[in-house]
Parts: C-alpha cells; sequence; structure tokens
C-alpha cells in the first residue's frame, strides 16, 4: 500500500502466549503464539480443523485454553470472559450467526452499545432525564454505523427474517456500535456472493482506515485475504506454519503444502 | 413511529387514553353490580399484575419460571404483617417493602438461572412454589399464631381514608397496575429490555457485548418477583379479603403461566389479554352451561371441559401463533385496517375509529 495511513500500524496491542486448547484427548490448539498490533488487518487462515475458531473463542474467553495466556496492550489477562474483554474493548462476531433474532436490526446494534448505557433499570423505569440524553446519543451513533453499512431500510426488521448476507451485516453493524479498539471477524463472508463479499471488505477497509479500528479475521477467501490484510496467521493442526506479510505468505512452502497437499 | 413523550408514540398514548377512560371513566358509571368487581374486574388487575411479572422473566428474559405464586405469597404475608407490626409505613409503603421483599426472594431463588436452564430451570424454581408455602405454614410467626388457618385482611386504609367498597378497591387496584405497567413497559422499551431481549435471543453474545448474564438474569428475576409480590398484596387485600397460603398453590401458578403464553410472550398488554382470557373463560362456559343447557351439563363436566380447551389452546398458539392473543389482535386491527381503507367509505371509518 502506498498512501498515507491515518492510523500508523503500532505496537502489539493483542498477543497471545503458548496457548494450549484440547477437548477431552482431541487437540484443538496447540501451544500457539502470535501477536496482533495495533491498527493493523490480521489474517488468520488455514484448512477446516485448524483451529481458527477456537482461538479466536479463547482470546475472546468463551473456551479456557488449558494453557497460555492472552495479554492486552502488555498486561497479561487472567480469568478471561466475554464480558471482561468486551469491558477492556474488543468486541467480534461469530461464524454461525449470533444474533437476536426476535429484536429488530436496529435493536441488536443498539444492544452493541451496552457499555455506552450507564443508567439503570430503575432510571430507565423512571425514564429520568439522562436517560432520555443517554438512549438519544445511543440511538444516533446506531443510525450512523447503519447508514453506514447501507442498512437504513431495514432497520426495523426482525434479524431472524433477514437472509444470510444482511445478518452477517448486521452482526458486523453490532461490532462496531461498541467503538471498540479490536475487532474479531469470524468468517465475515462466508457464504456471500462476490458483491457482497466485495461489500463486506469495503466496510473492513473504511473502518480500519477511519476509526483506527483494529481488526482479526478468519477467511477462507484466499484473495480477499491477501488484499486487505496486512499480516496473515496460518494454522494447521492447531499449529503456526507461517506468520508474516501476505508475500511471505504465499511463499512459504509449509503453507503451499498444507492448501494443496503434500505427496509422503 | 416517533416517540412524542418518554418511551411512547402518539398511538400509545391515545391507546393509554381510551384506556384510561374506559377503567376510569366508563366502567365504573356502567357497571354497578358488585359481582362484577368482586369477581372479576379486581383478580383481573391483580393476576395481570403478576402475568407482567411472569413476562420480564419468562417473555423478556427467556428463563423459564415457574413459581409466580410463591412469590404473590410472600408479597401477601409481607403485607399482613407489615400492616401489623409497622403500622407507620402505611398502605403504599406497605405495598412497596412486600415487594421488596418478595423481590429478595426473587433473587435467592433465580440463582439456579445461572447453571441450569430450560426445563431444569422450571424444575428448580418450583423450589420458589414450595419453599415459601411451607414457611408461612410452618412459622406461627407470619400468621401471627393464629390457629384458624384463614387470617382476615386488615382494611385497607390510605392516608387516613378508609378503602372498603369494592369500587374503592377497584380504583386502588386500577391504580398500582398503571403505575407498575407503565414503569415495565418503559423497561422493555428501553435499555433494560434490550438487555433481557439479548440474554434470551442469544446468551453467547450478548455476554460479548458487555452485557452481565449474572447482573441481567438475576436482575430478572428481582424485578419479576417484585411485580408478583405486589400482586400477591393486592390479591390478597383486595380481592380474597384473606390470607391462607392454600390460595397461592401451584395451580395459580400455573395459571399465571398459561395467562403468559395465551397472551403472547414478550409483550406487556398481551399479560392483560391473557389474564382476562383465562378468567372470563370459565364464566363463559358457565352461563353458557345454565342458560342455553339450562342446568343439563354437571358442573364438574363444565371445568373438565375449561381444563380441556385450555390444554388444547396451549398447544394450538404454541404451534400456529407463538406470540399469543396480544399478536392476533395486532393482526386483527391491521387487517380491519386494511380493509376499511381500501373500502374508504366515511362511515366505515368512524366505526373503526370506535373500535380502537
Amino acid at each position: 500500500m502506498t498512501y498515507e495511513r491515518k492510523f500508523k500500524i503500532g505496537k502489539p496491542i493483542l498477543e497471545v502466549n503458548n496457548i494450549s486448547l484440547s477437548f477431552g484427548g482431541v487437540k484443538a490448539i496447540t501451544d500457539t503464539s502470535f501477536n496482533v498490533l495495533e491498527h493493523e488487518v490480521r489474517a488468520i487462515i488455514g484448512p477446516n480443523g485448524a483451529g481458527k475458531s477456537s482461538m479466536l473463542n479463547c482470546i475472546n474467553g468463551i473456551y479456557k485454553p488449558q494453557q497460555g495466556t492472552v495479554s492486552f496492550r502488555g498486561q497479561q489477562i487472567d480469568n478471561i470472559t466475554p464480558n471482561i474483554m468486551a469491558q477492556m474493548g474488543l468486541s467480534r462476531t461469530f461464524q454461525n450467526l449470533a444474533l437476536f433474532k426476535r429484536m429488530s436490526v436496529l435493536d441488536n446494534i443498539l444492544v452493541g452499545r451496552k457499555l455506552h448505557t450507564k443508567t439503570n433499570f430503575l432510571e430507565v423505569a423512571l425514564q429520568l432525564p439522562k436517560v432520555k440524553k443517554e438512549e438519544k446519543l445511543n440511538r444516533d451513533r446506531s443510525e450512523e454505523i447503519i447508514s453506514f453499512l447501507e442498512i437504513e431500510d431495514i432497520k426495523d426488521t426482525p434479524v431472524g427474517k433477514l437472509p444470510y448476507g444482511l445478518q452477517k451485516k448486521v452482526e458486523l453493524g453490532r461490532a462496531l456500535a461498541t467503538d471498540s479498539t479490536i475487532i474479531l471477524l469470524d468468517e465475515p463472508m462466508a457464504g456471500m456472493n462476490v458483491e457482497e463479499k466485495r461489500d463486506m471488505c469495503r466496510f473492513i477497509l473504511k473502518v480500519n482506515d477511519e476509526l483506527g479500528t483494529t481488526m482479526v479475521l478468519i477467511e477462507h477467501d484466499m484473495g480477499v485475504v491477501m488484499d486487505i490484510s496486512d499480516r496473515v496467521v496460518v494454522l494447521d493442526y492447531g499449529k503456526v506454519i507461517g506468520d508474516g506479510t501476505p508475500d511471505e505468505i504465499m511463499a512459504n512452502q509449509k503453507v503451499i503444502d498444507a492448501y494443496l497437499g503434500v505427496e509422503h | 413511529m416517533k416517540p412524542v413523550f418518554m418511551t411512547y408514540t402518539k398511538k400509545d398514548l391515545i391507546n393509554l387514553a381510551v384506556c384510561m377512560v374506559l377503567s376510569v371513566l366508563v366502567i365504573p358509571t356502567f357497571i354497578t353490580t358488585e359481582y362484577w368487581y368482586t369477581s372479576i374486574l379486581i383478580p383481573w388487575l391483580c393476576l395481570a399484575l403478576a402475568t407482567i411479572g411472569q413476562q420480564i422473566v419468562m417473555g423478556y428474559t427467556g428463563q423459564l419460571a415457574l413459581g409466580a405464586a410463591g412469590f404473590m405469597a410472600a408479597g401477601a404475608f409481607a403485607m399482613f404483617n407489615l400492616i401489623l407490626r409497622v403500622p407507620d409505613l402505611g398502605f403504599v409503603g406497605s405495598l412497596i417493602v412486600s415487594g421488596l421483599i418478595a423481590a429478595a426472594f426473587g433473587i435467592l431463588f433465580g440463582l439456579p438461572s445461572l447453571k441450569v436452564r430450560g426445563i431444569y430451570l422450571m424444575v428448580a424454581t418450583l423450589a420458589s412454589q414450595f419453599f415459601i408455602i411451607w414457611m408461612i405454614d410452618k412459622f406461627g410467626w407470619f400468621k401471627n399464631y393464629d390457629s384458624s388457618g384463614i387470617i382476615t385482611a386488615q382494611d385497607i386504609v390510605i392516608l387516613g381514608k378508609p378503602f372498603t367498597t369494592p369500587l374503592a378497591m377497584y380504583f386502588v387496584c386500577l391504580a398500582v397496575t398503571t403505575v407498575l405497567t407503565l414503569l415495565a413497559m418503559n423497561m422493555a422499551r428501553g435499555s433494560t429490555g434490550r438487555n433481557w431481549m439479548a440474554v434470551r435471543d442469544m446468551d453467547i453474545a450478548a455476554e460479548s457485548m458487555g452485557v452481565s448474564l449474572l447482573r441481567t438474569k438475576v436482575q430478572a428475576f428481582a424485578i419479576s418477583a417484585f411485580y408478583c409480590g405486589v400482586a400477591g398484596a393486592l390479591f390478597a387485600f383486595c380481592y380474597l379479603k384473606s390470607l391462607e397460603p392454600v390460595a397461592f398453590d401451584i395451580k395459580l401458578s400455573f395459571k399465571i403461566l398459561f395467562m403468559c403464553i395465551l397472551g403472547g410472550l414478550g409483550t406487556i398488554n398481551g399479560a392483560f389479554i391473557g389474564a382476562a382470557f383465562i378468567l372470563l373463560f370459565p364464566v363463559l362456559l358457565n352461563a353458557i352451561g345454565n342458560n342455553v343447557f339450562h342446568g343439563a351439563i354437571d358442573a364438574t363436566i363444565i371445568s373438565s371441559i375449561e381444563q380441556v380447551i385450555f390444554g388444547g389452546l396451549m398447544i394450538i398458539f404454541m404451534i400456529y401463533e407463538p406470540l399469543g392473543m396480544a399478536k392476533l389482535w395486532e393482526n386483527l386491527k391491521i387487517s380491519i385496517k386494511s380493509k376499511l381503507s381500501s373500502a374508504g367509505t366515511k362511515s366505515l371509518k368512524s366505526s373503526a375509529q370506535k373500535s380502537e
């Protein structure tokens, strides 16, 4: 990339150190380490079952790894839970969509504003002036995101009734609404057609460019990955087999073997 | 539609005004028989309030809980003891504190929801039903050592004025129900309600957005129990006019559950529709039995038919309209409106406004 970035890639913001995770006797991740730099777009790739989603679930606190640590801004975090990570400024989307199906698009995105909502239930019940002020701020921000993602026409539709591609967009919107410093995207473009993929790439790059949000994404489409990411980490059988810029990864013999297969 | 006042849209305000005019002016003017107040309107308001409590925990937060009557008993007996032992609190103060005591029980019995869900949670919450009733029966203090088993409720006195006539009690119930319903609507439409529904629809995602499962679930149980507690106190003081643990048995819990499901899960107006249906349906069946068949059908058979029809309706609603009667009512309004607008005649339009 030749143009000047508004947010220059900085120091490591997220570090994964020697993580091992197993389910019973099955090893999902073995002694894996890598880092994510501030303001970069970082891709995690690998064949099916390589442990990519498990990795995100470890970072986000849904799975508890048997070994290893996760550090955020150089500070090791013990007892990771999704809630703690959200409060530290890490948001995410899910591989198989985890939207609030019976709620409208706007309400889904408003839930993303939870950490910017300080009023308690009593104040909400009594509709005190500060509740109204806060609700207006949150709604304005949500509307901004909705128009950014170009989904104004469906904002009052229950999410469960939307097609898959749109649901993926809403999920991105919900993650954006948190105003997190880092967003994990688990296969944001799975099941999309070329046009939808192009849109999604545009949104991801635009967010990264304008807000400086660090993006970590899992993706299968190699073209997309090589196009939009600054650095790529490749997992295979729960181990890191390559880590570097897209060009380095393309030239990495281990990666080529893992993807194309190798004669034994 | 844009809200014009608090969270309410223009349509909400019109509906609210119509409801208030109906309940404050029309009903007291046209209904003069005591039977309607003592046997239908007062229990309807009380049970609708308890059903809102059930809605909060089950319809909004998605936690299958079955023990509303237990919390109602806690509220009712707390009320009795507060008026007896702390008379300075006054009726309204006692009502609020009774609700808070029930809420404390709600927190306690809501804790299993953090570990178990679905049908297992339902069984776990049954504990509240049995424990609270057992506790009241076991320790004579709660009943002020009354040996008869049925205690007469004290008279309602607010600011020195007695509220003992059926009409006065109706207004007490109406006032409390109106205030608590509005508060519930504010919560349901605001950030609090969004947290509840997020936990209901996808708890892992909710947690990843910073919604604490522990706080949200316990909060929902507490608020739900508060509503049930207040409803129980009103139920005992305005409807039963006596206090006996048997009145708050598991059957009442099931009744409230049915009101919640038939009315429409996750709706506030559904609580009122469901409560009205469950209360009025047996009355209607009895009337049919007496007037059409002139008592040829045995009363026990009628009450059995009632159970059969309720059961059947539950199944039908679960399959075809999980959002219950509140949704049917919405659909009906929409279809009437579209038919009227296509017909477009003046006379029809005015009748539509009346029906709203």
